[in-house]
């Protein structure tokens, strides 16, 4: 049987979900965690449930996969009641990531990538080859077939639990602050491979974070939540540009500063007072984004740099308290 | 040296009887063991599922553990008739005796399958479930191998006190290894007291090492 037959959705898009009306008080609490939450995500979008630590992402995500049962409401995935399916078998078409990887130590790479396969009884070499398939994807050796997790790197364990979520090809993922707990540079990594992974498979993506610059890299669609409620649902320039009330806005607020700083333009922001023949100093033409400027003397350490025309001569310099004020001028107009 | 040698001599010229108490020795630790492990890794196994009777069985046989062995066995002796007709095709005492190390073995399998299963991260069980492993599927491909170091460290335990404690078999005249050292003591011969005492330690000995192995085996290595 050819490996294409155990994966029924290559070359098809990603599944609806709907939520209609869903709650969720847990006992005990005296509020909801999910409160009357109606939200409908389309095939193939990659939506980010944003919001800080406590106003319920979790829950709503875990509710899609039936980790946690509503108290009320209703969740359809293609127009199914999910409360109809088995769990263990709604859960096996839906690829399920979080933070702590929850990779299984003590089972090796490979086994850690067949679970799901092997759950639905696929045969041996289907299994190996699919691993192998899943390696290339998310960019590990071959040779890591035979490790275990703790011989891993967090971000490769993370791609491991990635691996793990895509391995029969689920039309819907969700992923629970999935890089939560790695460092930067793996972060914007991992992120980048996430999208392109998104852009080939195509999958309906629900993706949890608290971290407003992610979701910003990576959401068709942002979805805000505060106590367990919907505040804000739209494209991430519409939560930047057009935020709801002030608690998005202040949720939008660390990030947005210097976002708007890659508004400005080196050009506008020029300190002409400046010794302009100053040699040696890194060099930006004035028509660069002052969040570029900012991350160029910042790399090289130097006090200011020379901003230049389209020619190349210089016309001016610019060092931080120039940014400074540039940025806090634009941002009192708005 | 001496003593060595003598107690070699006792070993060469009573052959028959020292394999017979070897024999009985090792058949009543085995028998002990993996009917204590029949009985009461399912029991750690409930107290570790159960967090209203769990901390209970864990407190009473933690609580039961200070009872010395050889209490156990003069606490069952008067029952001796009734235990003994629970094993019919054995002798009495021999009966008995497994009945008592049996109880014996207990506390360290239960506080252990118990530990073992409850150290597993909830969050590792938690993804397990949103995979799509049915509950038993959970236990039996993640939550039990993830506790299998724990549970063999209960065994390794339990093996040893067993193998000990089996010694005091000889004082209801179940035969063993501690045939020669009650002999010994009564006697004053030293070197009789160590034809018991050094095939018992190296016994248990032997069970340390093998089972501290498998333990190491079924451990998934760290950060190498
Ligand atoms: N198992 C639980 N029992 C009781 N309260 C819970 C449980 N899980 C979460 N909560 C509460 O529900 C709210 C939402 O939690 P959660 O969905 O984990 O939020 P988030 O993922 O956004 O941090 C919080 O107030 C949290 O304390
Ligand atoms: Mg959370």
């Amino acid at each position: 049987m050819p490996l294409s037959d155990h994966l029924p959705n290559s070359g098809r898009h990603g599944s609806r979900i709907e939520f209609d009306r869903v709650s969720r008080v847990y006992s005990g609490a005296d509020h909801a965690a999910v409160s009357d939450v109606i939200l409908t995500i389309e095939p193939g979008r990659f939506v980010v449930l944003l919001g800080p630590s406590g106003c319920g992402k979790t829950t709503l995500l875990k509710m899609v996969n039936r980790l946690i049962e509503p108290t009320s409401g209703t969740i359809r995935i293609d127009g199914e009641d999910i409360r109809q399916m088995n769990a263990a078998t709604l859960r096996r078409r839906i690829g399920y990531v979080i933070q702590q990887t929850g990779l299984f130590p003590h089972m090796r790479i490979e086994e850690n990538i067949a679970v799901v396969p092997r759950l639905l009884g696929w045969p041996k070499e289907s299994i190996s080859q699919r691993v192998d398939e899943l390696l290339d994807l998310i960019g590990l050796p071959h040779a890591y077939r035979r490790r275990y997790p703790a011989q891993l790197s967090g971000g490769e364990q993370q791609r491991v639990g990635l691996a793990r979520a895509l391995a029969v090809d689920p039309s819907m993922m969700l992923m629970d602050e999935p890089f939560g707990a790695l460092d930067a540079i793996t972060r914007l990594r991992l992120q980048d491979e996430l999208l392109a992974i998104h852009r080939q498979l195509g999958q309906t993506i629900l993706f949890v974070t608290h971290d407003i610059d992610e979701a910003i890299r990576l959401a068709d669609e942002i979805v805000v939540l505060r106590a367990g409620q919907v505040i804000q649902h739209g494209s991430p320039l519409d939560i930047v540009t057009a935020p709801a009330d002030d608690f998005v806005r202040d949720l939008v607020g660390g990030g947005e500063a210097l976002r708007r700083l890659s508004l400005i333009d080196a050009g506008s922001a020029l300190n002409r007072n400046g010794n302009v023949r100053n040699e040696g100093l890194p060099a930006v033409t004035s028509d660069a984004n002052l969040r570029t400027v900012l991350n160029l003397l910042l790399q090289t350490g130097t006090q200011k740099v020379t901003v230049t025309d389209e020619n190349g001569a210089p016309v001016g310099t610019l060092g931080i308290p120039d940014i400074w004020s540039a940025g806090l001028e634009r941002g009192t107009e708005s | 040296m001496n003593l060595l040698r003598e107690s070699w001599d006792y070993i060469q010229t009573h052959q028959d009887r020292f394999l017979e108490a070897l024999r009985v020795h090792v058949e009543l630790s085995v028998y002990s063991l993996l009917l204590a492990m029949i009985v009461f890794l399912p029991l750690g196994v409930l107290a570790a599922r159960s967090n209203r009777i769990g901390p209970a069985i864990v407190g009473f046989v933690s609580a039961a553990r200070v009872v010395p062995s050889i209490a156990v066995l003069f606490l069952l002796y008067p029952y001796r008739r009734e235990l003994g007709d629970l094993a019919p095709f054995w002798p009495t005492s021999f009966a008995l005796a497994v009945i008592a190390l049996t109880l014996l073995a207990g506390p360290p399998l239960i506080i252990n399958a118990d530990a073992g299963l409850r150290a597993v991260d909830v969050s590792i069980l938690e993804n397990a479930r949103g995979l799509g492993m049915t509950e038993w599927q959970v236990f039996s491909r993640v939550q039990v191998p993830l506790a299998l170091p724990v549970a063999i460290a209960g065994i390794r335990t339990a093996a040893v006190e067993v193998i000990a404690s089996a010694t005091l078999a000889a004082f209801i005249g179940a035969g063993g290894l501690g045939r020669f050292i009650t002999s010994g003591l009564t006697l004053y011969d030293y070197s009789l007291l160590l034809v018991g005492a050094i095939p018992v330690t190296l016994l248990a000995l032997s069970a340390e090492l093998s089972l501290a192995g498998l333990e190491r085996l079924v451990t998934p290595p760290a950060t190498t």
